[in-house]
This record gives structure tokens, C-alpha cells and sequence, in this order.
């Protein structure tokens, strides 16, 4: 219960076109993430899935009916809102609760369901609360709570973790990934943050300018990418493109991620000029400014003392450097 | 205000600045105010003196309560503003809800149209007005004064609410949609709470111009049955006697409904700003 669809969804805003055709499968229970720069449509598309916008053409199918004309309160979805959207003039409990009531569910069964997903939450104390006077993190927790009760067929997450603060960002992600665990239902999580994408994610769907790059899973993403936009947006911090020609290589373009290159005081592939250097305690970034390659990104697993001005030596690893075509397609 | 911003001399400066305004704002109040409690004598003899034992008459008053259906006046004042009042805020919030949250053709040139009666006064189209409302069979009804108040204060309504509206986060609504609220409850339950404050400004600002006016009840509704307070006080204004004690009286009175009536919504103001909803 819970599989989605989604055959050539266009749509435009006026001359803007946000989507440029996407086919999308999303089997029962998976954990999807729309992941991409900001512009990139993926909310859209969450939207359009929701309901909440028309697509220009195109189908979406939820448990393989067509769903293109149906009123998003029918689809059997639920949404969790960036901003919480919980009713300011509502307690949490009714808040929850609402949905329901609108659907004409039983009054005994809505408070079972208030129960266990107040429960699960540990939302209990603060139901007769209003959101007025929660915090962040317990008002994102009553807007999941709000979408659990409904027992949708699809849960759709629109950056439910974009307002909240680091901490609790990594509190929240793992309570969401235990949901996910726990319910075994279908979620469709939209970020811009590639961390929570590898993270949570069964699958990820990787959208640029309203095309689709790539699908596939956290560590086919990492290790095999299609592309160069592919490359360059999961990894933390971003791989090092370096022109072709300036190694005299025939690719146009040279992809290495900063974990995949090793340095040396006395030999290597690359000599450069250290720039500046970051010390995180588990790893050490380094930028170094090389005579063939340009300015690039290393990262030293643990901690590694480097005087900005200092020459270093880079190898790139070369079982683990990608090569781009003119197309920024990756060369096999 | 913390010990390190604050300075004495520009303290000083800035209450001085808003007494004085304050002083210059009120003196015609006070002045109409005092003047309605004293006899006819004592306004010409000091009219800027306070009423002293001596001078202290309530003759304005036992004239304009004896003289003239002065309730009626007033019961016909507050049926209109308040019903006008109400139209302005209903439409005009409804209007606005539409031009900030739906995309249709010719939004933008229904909320310039929508937003033309600001700057044209509604009295130019008197005349057709007046036509219309012959033509209709209102004249001498009240009908005909509110739908014009309608129309009068819509414009400036429409602009003002549906810039506030488009304040209203799309999460809430969409969250509301998702949950299966129709567009009205969304309207009613959702939306108007949160844009309650600016609610309160317009009806402010609507209120206290169809209470004073006088053009529209003198040709619209001169009748005795729909007279409003306004047009009743020229009752005292003769061509060549004018009864000021009634006059002033009549007026320190007509002050009244409308304070009261800016008091429930300031309230409603700094309630609707101090509950701060979303996020």
C-alpha cells in the first residue's frame, strides 16, 4: 500500500517551465529523497504530487490509480510542512485531530490514533498545549505527529528540517528515520541538503533545472555517478573539477573527491602552494593552489599540521578519479 | 528602552514633541466638549474657559434630547456605519484573499481596477449616484447610505488586506488543504486570525469617515426616518440664528459611539499583534 507513479510530469509558470518531464517509480515503503540546488523544481514536484499544484502534463499515479484531478485531502497523503504550518488557534491534540474529523473518522478512533502516535513522538504532555507554546523541535514533531494520525499512503516531507537549529536537525532526522523504520510506509522527503539525503534515503533522486540526473541509491550516487552535476553536488566538501587539457588528458573534465587524494611533503603528482587549512578535529581540509591543477580540495582523515605558504605534494587516486565528456556525461 | 540607549535630553525632546502634538490634536475636542456644558452667555462671553458654576448650563442638551428624535438619529448613524463597516471588511478581506492567493488571468489588473476608487473620490459620481439610487427606489433608505460606504471604502480595504494576506504562510493554507478544509474554512478559520490586526486598521479607518459624513445622508437620505447624526445636528444650524448649546451638545455626543467603537478594535490590534501566530 503506498506505491507512486509518476509518468512525464510537466510544469510551467507561464513561460518559466519548473519541470521538464520526469518519470519517477516508487515502490511500497521505500524512503525517497528529491534532492537538488534551490530552483531546482523538486518542490514543485512534491507539490504537484500533494495536489497542491496542477502539472501542466503528465500523470501521477498513486497505488496505480490516476490521481491528476483528485483533491489532495482524498489522495491519502500526508504532508509536513517546513515552516510546521501547525493552527495557531488549535491545541496540539486538535490539531492532529483535525484531518480526521474533516474525513468523518470515528471519534474513538481518532483518539487511539492520537494515542499512539502521541506516544511514539513523546508528545503526550503537551497536547492540550498550543503551538504558541512549543518549541521548534516539539512543533515539527506535532506536525509529523499530524501527518502520522492520517495513516497516509504516502508521507511527504517539504525540508522538514530546514528551520530547526544543528542539533536538533540531527535529533530529528534519526526520530524521522525510526518512524520510517517503524511504519514501514512510503515517505517522499524533499532537501537541498545532501547529508540528510544520504542519510535517510532508500533512494535518492537527484533533480537539477527541473530535470531528473540521476536516481539511485546513496553509494551508487557516491561511487558511480552519471554526471558531472551528479559529482559535484553529493560528497562533502565537493569534488575537485580540474580541466582536462591542463593534465594532458583527452576527457574535458577531471573529477577527483578531496578524500580520494593524498599528500606528500617531498613527491607527488601535483605540487601546490597550501592556501589555508581547516582543522575539524576528525579530519583536516587543505586547499592547495597547484601549478597544473588549479585550486583544489584535500581531506586528511585526522588531524594533519600544514603552514599556509607551504609546498605539498597531491596523488590523486587513480581507481577512484572520474573523467567527464564535453557533455559532463562520466567517460567509461 | 535599556539604561545605555536612553538619554535625558532626547527624552525630554521627544515627550515634548508628543504633548505638543498631542495638546494641538485634542483642543477642538476639548474646546467642543466644554463649550456644550455651558449657557449660551458663558460660550461667547469665555469660550476658553472651562463652565464655572455660573456659567455652567445643561440647556444644550434637554434641547437636543427635547427637540428632534436625537436616539433615532444616532440608532440610524450606528445601523449604518456598522453594517458598511461590516460589508467593507467582508469583501474586502474576501477580494483581497483572492488577488493574493489565487493565479488567475488578470489578476494584477483586477487588483489595479479593484484598487482605483483610491484615488478617485467617490462624491464626483454623486449625481449618478443619486440617479441610480432613484432609479432603484432607495432613496430615503438606509440601504442606500451603506451600499455606498460599501463601495466607498472597499477600494482601500482590498489594497490594504490583500498586501497582508500574501503575508499568511502558503504552508499553513496548503497544510489546511491537505487536510481536507474547504477554501472558505481556510478563509474563515485560518487566514482571517492571523490577518486580524490589519483588520482592525481598516475598519478604523473606514469607520470614522462614513460616521462624519454628511454629503450622502443630505442628498441620498434626508428624510426624518433615515437621518443620521451628522445631518440631524444641522437642525440647530439656522440662516440666521444658530442654536450652538444644542450644536456643541449634539456633537460631544456623536464623539461617543465612535470612540467606544475604536476601543474594541485597538484592542483587537495589540491583541492580534502581542499573539504572534505563525512560527
Amino acid at each position: 500500500m503506498g506505491s507512486l507513479k509518476i509518468e512525464n510530469v510537466k510544469k510551467a509558470f507561464g513561460p518559466v517551465e519548473v519541470l521538464k518531464g520526469i518519470d519517477l517509480q516508487v515502490t511500497d515503503g521505500e524512503f525517497v529523497v528529491f534532492v537538488g540546488p534551490s530552483g531546482c523544481g523538486k518542490s514543485t514536484l512534491l507539490r504537484v504530487i500533494a495536489g497542491l499544484e496542477d502539472s501542466t502534463s503528465g500523470r501521477v499515479l498513486i497505488d496505480g490509480a490516476d490521481v491528476s484531478v483528485t483533491p489532495p485531502a482524498k489522495r491519502g497523503i500526508a504532508m509536513v510542512f517546513q515552516t510546521y504550518a501547525l493552527y495557531p488557534h488549535l491545541t496540539v491534540k486538535n490539531n492532529m485531530a483535525l484531518g480526521l474529523k474533516q474525513a468523518g473518522t470515528p471519534a474513538a478512533e481518532i483518539e487511539r490514533r492520537i494515542k499512539v502516535a502521541s506516544v511514539m513522538l513523546s508528545l503526550e504532555p503537551y497536547l492540550e498545549r498550543r503551538p504558541a507554546e512549543l518549541s521548534g523541535g516539539q512543533r515539527q514533531r506535532v506536525a509529523i505527529g499530524r501527518a502520522v494520525v492520517r495513516e497516509p499512503k504516502l508521507f511527504l516531507f517539504d525540508e522538514p528540517l530546514s528551520n530547526l537549529d544543528a542539533a536538533l536537525r540531527v535529533n530529528t532526522r534519526l526520530e524521522i528515520a525510526q518512524l520510517h523504520r517503524r511504519l514501514k510506509a512510503t515517505m517522499i522527503y524533499v532537501t537541498h541538503d545532501q547529508v540528510e539525503a544520504m542519510t535517510l534515503a532508500d533512494k535518492i533522486v537527484v533533480l537539477n533545472a527541473g530535470r531528473i540526473e540521476q536516481i539511485g541509491s546513496p553509494m551508487e550516487l557516491y561511487n558511480s555517478p552519471a554526471n558531472e552535476f551528479v559529482a559535484g553536488f553529493i560528497g562533502s566538501p565537493k569534488m575537485n573539477f580540474i580541466d582536462g587539457a591542463r593534465l594532458g588528458e583527452t576527457a574535458k573534465t577531471i573529477g577527483v573527491r578531496p578524500e580520494h587524494l593524498s599528500v606528500d611533503t617531498k613527491s607527488g603528482a601535483w605540487k601546490g602552494t597550501v592556501v589555508h587549512a581547516e582543522h575539524l578535529g576528525a579530519d583536516t581540509n587543505l586547499y592547495l593552489d597547484c601549478e597544473k591543477a588549479g585550486l583544489i580540495t584535500v581531506r586528511i582523515f585526522g588531524v594533519y599540521n600544514a603552514e599556509p605558504g607551504s609546498t605539498l605534494y597531491a596523488t590523486p587516486d587513480a581507481a577512484k578519479t572520474y573523467r567527464f565528456g564535453g557533455d559532463g556525461k562520466v567517460l567509461k | 528602552m535599556s539604561l545605555a540607549t536612553r538619554s535625558l535630553p532626547r527624552t525630554i525632546g521627544a515627550h515634548a514633541i508628543l504633548l505638543t502634538y498631542t495638546a494641538i490634536a485634542l483642543f477642538p475636542v476639548i474646546l467642543v466638549i466644554m463649550n456644550s456644558f455651558k449657557s449660551r452667555a458663558g460660550i461667547f462671553g469665555a469660550p476658553l474657559t472651562p463652565p464655572t458654576p455660573k456659567t455652567f448650563d445643561l440647556i444644550g442638551y434637554t434641547t437636543v434630547f427635547g427637540q428632534g428624535d436625537f436616539i433615532h438619529y444616532f440608532q440610524d448613524s450606528l445601523v449604518v456605519t456598522v453594517a458598511s463597516l461590516f460589508f467593507v471588511l467582508l469583501f474586502g478581506a474576501m477580494a483581497g484573499f483572492a488577488l493574493s492567493e489565487y493565479r488567475f488571468r488578470g489578476n494584477t489588473m483586477m487588483g489595479l481596477y479593484l484598487a482605483l476608487g483610491i484615488m478617485i473620490p467617490i462624491r464626483l459620481g454623486t449625481v449618478a449616484i443619486l440617479q441610480l439610487m432613484v432609479a432603484s427606489g432607495l432613496v430615503n433608505t438606509l440601504t442606500a447610505l451603506i451600499l455606498v460606504y460599501t463601495a466607498q471604502g472597499l477600494p482601500l480595504a482590498i489594497f490594504i488586506l490583500s498586501e497582508f494576506m500574501k503575508q499568511v504562510s502558503d504552508d499553513l493554507k496548503n497544510a489546511g488543504r491537505i487536510d481536507g478544509l474547504s477554501e472558505y474554512t481556510i478563509f474563515f478559520r485560518l487566514v482571517l486570525p492571523l490577518v486580524r490586526p490589519s483588520m482592525a486598521t481598516v475598519a478604523v479607518f473606514t469607520m470614522i469617515p462614513i460616521w462624519n459624513d454628511l454629503w450622502f445622508p443630505l442628498i441620498l437620505a434626508p428624510s426624518e426616518e433615515t437621518k443620521t447624526v451628522t445631518l440631524g445636528a444641522q437642525l440647530f444650524l439656522g440662516q440666521f440664528v444658530t442654536n450652538w448649546n444644542a450644536i456643541l451638545a449634539a456633537l460631544s455626543l456623536a464623539i461617543l459611539p465612535v470612540l467606544i467603537l475604536y476601543v474594541i478594535f485597538s484592542r483587537q490590534l495589540i491583541r492580534g499583534i502581542t499573539s504572534g501566530a505563525v512560527k
